[in-house]
């Protein structure tokens, strides 16, 4: 019930964000290209259905990954590709600095979300995560991951710390130290069991290399020991492999 | 001697009294021009205040529809969704739903024999899907009008929550985006939820197909 309010709200706020948009003024700027192509929609697929020439005002509508939509002075709307807008004019007669997310963004980025899917001990995990950079190198991530399996499935909750090596490489390796709880829960068709909740550390190493825009790949291995009540700590191996995204 | 002498401190007094005096001419310059010139340059400094590019990469929406859970009957689902575009052609979402499951007819028939609580009679899931918008297209309505739309490809994994377990589950399909707005999208997707389930005694692949509409909203 929870998520359909959360859900309903999102909704809410992207048609008051859209709403607000409407009478936002545009950015205006000057085409430097011989031309450019207004394609119906954002996507290569779209036909062309208007060329603007060089030293036509257009303005800048919106945005929606790699597309702008633009509105050129006779009133035609259309999506151009943002490398045919790499060389226009702004008002001021500046280059306009097409707003590209690239590897610098990466490198500065502060948050982080992800989801990976692997094998824990067994059991397919979906493991979801956020995680702050406190320094290029070193970062804070908070995990929740469930493992389901034949006879159990479980629910974990970690705090872990990241140490990236090569902060300034496209894929580079890191090291991960952690702890948490995790929750196990035996299967319903098992007979005579009961929920336990134990505390677990981790160890691991991973590499993450940047795809594109926000995209990021991460691979990774985790050795984790689970303290049970019993007299023998489990030890639980995990390998997953996921995208994550950065703001 | 002493004329000498004189000569020496005259010219010495001379040359301090021109340097000083050379002191303040400059002074005097540089007092001549703080003074306000004849005409005074209007110059006002335009603020240029650039206008933000709305970027509109997610999306956020409801979905609603027709689930058949194998052996429990063709039940409504509803759910939401939550996807963010990362290329042109490339997209993840986030998806969850639920749908309440109907007896199975083996209930039915026997009368009384229940195989599922109410509570376990629940279907509910999660999944996180990588899509591919794999034919861009438009939609013609009349002489004038246009809307876009994107045919995609869908798969990912997923927990489904059913008679007491979780179960871990591969969902992919079909789906079309129709935009008759640039900010509004209305989905029609169809979905296969696969998952094991042992809960009349052998274990056995199950195949949930689903069928929902939806409204989304870019941001």
């Amino acid at each position: 019930m929870r998520w359909v309010l959360l859900v309903l709200s999102l909704c809410q706020f992207a048609i008051a964000a859209n709403a607000a948009g409407a009478e936002r003024p545009l950015r205006e700027v000057t085409i430097a290209d011989p031309f450019i192509e207004l394609h119906t929609g954002p996507g290569g697929g779209y036909p062309v259905f208007y060329v603007a020439e060089r030293g036509e005002q257009i303005a800048l509508v919106m945005r929606r990954t790699e597309w702008f939509k633009v509105r050129v002075a006779r009133g035609q709307e259309g999506w151009v590709h943002f490398e045919q807008l790499t060389t226009t004019l702004n008002s001021d007669g500046q280059p306009f600095d097409v707003p590209a997310l690239g590897f610098s963004d990466y490198e500065a980025r502060r948050w982080e979300v992800g989801a990976l899917y692997g094998d824990f001990g067994g059991a397919n995990v979906i493991a979801m995560y956020g995680s702050h950079n406190f320094t290029p190198n070193l970062s804070g991530e908070l995990w929740v991951s469930q493992a389901i399996g034949r006879f159990s499935d479980s629910t974990m909750v970690t705090l872990d710390i990241v140490h990236l090596m090569y902060p300034d490489w496209r894929a580079s390796p890191y090291f991960t130290l952690g702890g948490g709880v995790i929750k196990t829960q035996p299967k319903a068709t098992l007979v005579a069991t009961t929920d336990r909740t134990d505390n677990v550390a981790l160890a691991g190493a991973g590499v993450r290399v940047y795809l594109t825009r926000r995209f990021v790949f991460r691979g990774e291995y985790k050795t984790h020991v689970v303290f049970t009540s019993r007299d023998d700590n489990e030890e639980v191996q995990e390998w997953k492999a996921g995208f994550s995204f950065f703001f | 001697m002493e004329s000498r002498v004189l000569v020496l401190f005259l010219g010495l007094a001379l040359g301090v009294g021109g340097l000083t005096g050379c002191a303040r001419d400059r002074l005097v310059q540089a007092e001549d021009t703080t003074q306000p010139p004849v005409i005074e340059p209007d110059v006002a400094r335009r603020e240029i205040e650039v206008p933000k590019i709305d970027t509109e990469d997610f999306e956020v929406g409801i979905l609603m529809g027709q689930i058949s859970v194998e052996d429990f009957g063709v039940n409504t689902v509803a759910g939401g969704r939550f996807a963010y575009h990362v290329t042109e052609g490339f997209f993840v979402e986030l998806a969850a739903g639920r749908a309440d499951t109907e007896l199975t007819s083996f209930e039915r028939l026997s009368g009384a024999a229940q195989l599922l609580t109410e509570d376990d009679r629940e279907y509910s899931y999660y999944n996180v899907s990588l899509g591919y918008n794999i034919f861009p297209g438009e939609h013609f309505i009349g002489k004038n009008r246009a809307m876009n739309t994107e045919t995609y490809v869908i798969g990912g994994v997923g927990k489904t929550t059913f008679a007491g377990d979780d179960r871990f589950t591969i969902n992919f399909g079909m789906g079309m985006r129709v935009m008759p707005l640039d900010w509004l999208a209305v989905h029609g997707d169809i979905r296969d939820h696969v998952f094991d389930i042992d809960l009349l005694g052998q274990e056995k692949t199950s195949h949930n197909l689903e069928a929902t509409l939806g409204v989304t909203f870019f941001f």
